[in-house]
């Protein structure tokens, strides 16, 4: 089975909660542990917030994000793909906003650990950003059979397997 | 995201319940910091995090910015009742060697 869905939302912060709501809602299909849904809203959130408080600085609210995802598998687990893009300022420096820490929110109490989060929490992660042109965050994540051969990934399986 | 407090012996407690997410930290966070000077005076304070539903990288900012708080007034800062979903987060941002688990 094959299955998309495509969001676009105001880029605000009463939208991070539904946003990553829906994705774990559609990955469903897919019918994934509570682990793996936990390491998915989990990434989302973190793509969908930087959008909502980097991308477009105060203007945020007159603003949109756009999420697609694609599932690709059936009830036994399958691939997830799930894009998050917005049209804002982009970022200058790509290499240095993966850094583990690295924030240029200090002062608002930001972590720096966004990407590290998604790229930890999924199986596939890429960015792509321009400048005054926007942003887009690209991760895959395995669900169930498809993982493939790991420890943590066996640890999932057998999760779904004993419920 | 709420905060329910409880002193008692002279360690403050504070049970977090509900999504930690940017969006919702912002009134939580005046609120913990309200109980942290008015405690300011106490041995220890203890977060009971066995209620967060959901908790990302917001998390480690907001217990950082916390523990940054507490320790102007000289007062260690413990976390209890971790769930794995919120220890997978803490745990890869060293959060736990600022705030041991107890
Ligand atoms: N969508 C975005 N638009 C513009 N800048 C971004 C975006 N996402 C991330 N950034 C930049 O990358 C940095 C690192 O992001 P992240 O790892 O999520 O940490 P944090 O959000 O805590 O600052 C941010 O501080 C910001 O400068
Ligand atoms: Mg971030």
């Amino acid at each position: 089975m094959k299955n998309y869905m495509k969001l676009e939302l105001a880029a605000i912060g009463e939208n991070e909660s539904f946003a990553r709501s829906a994705v774990a809602a559609f990955a469903l299909c897919l019918n994934p542990s509570l682990a793996e849904l936990s390491d998915i809203k989990t990434a989302v959130s973190e793509a969908v917030t930087n959008a909502v408080v980097h991308a477009y600085g105060k203007e945020s609210r007159e603003h949109s994000l756009w999420i697609e995802c694609r599932a690709d598998g059936d009830e036994d687990g399958g691939v997830l793909h799930i894009t998050v893009t917005d049209g804002g300022c982009g970022i200058e420096d790509v290499e240095r906003a993966l850094l583990p820490f690295y924030t240029t929110l200090e002062n608002d109490e930001r972590s720096g650990m966004g990407f590290t989060i998604m790229q930890t929490f999924m199986d596939g992660f890429s960015l792509e950003s321009e400048r005054g042109k926007g942003t887009k965050v690209t991760m895959l994540r395995y669900i169930g059979r498809e993982k493939i051969p790991n420890e943590k990934n066996q640890d999932a399986v057998k999760e779904r397997t004993d419920a | 995201m709420q905060i329910q407090s409880d002193y008692k012996n002279g360690v403050l407690y504070m049970r977090l319940s509900g999504e930690v997410d940017e969006h919702n930290a912002v009134a939580a966070r005046s609120r913990a910091d309200q109980l942290a000077d008015r405690y300011a005076t106490c041995e220890r304070v203890i977060f009971d995090l066995s209620e967060v539903s959901f908790m990302d990288s917001t998390g480690i900012g907001f217990l950082i910015g916390r523990y940054k708080r507490f320790r102007r007034y000289g007062v260690p800062v413990y976390l209890m009742n971790t769930t794995k979903a919120v220890d997978k987060i803490l745990e890869m941002s060293g959060v736990y060697t600022l705030m041991p688990k107890m």
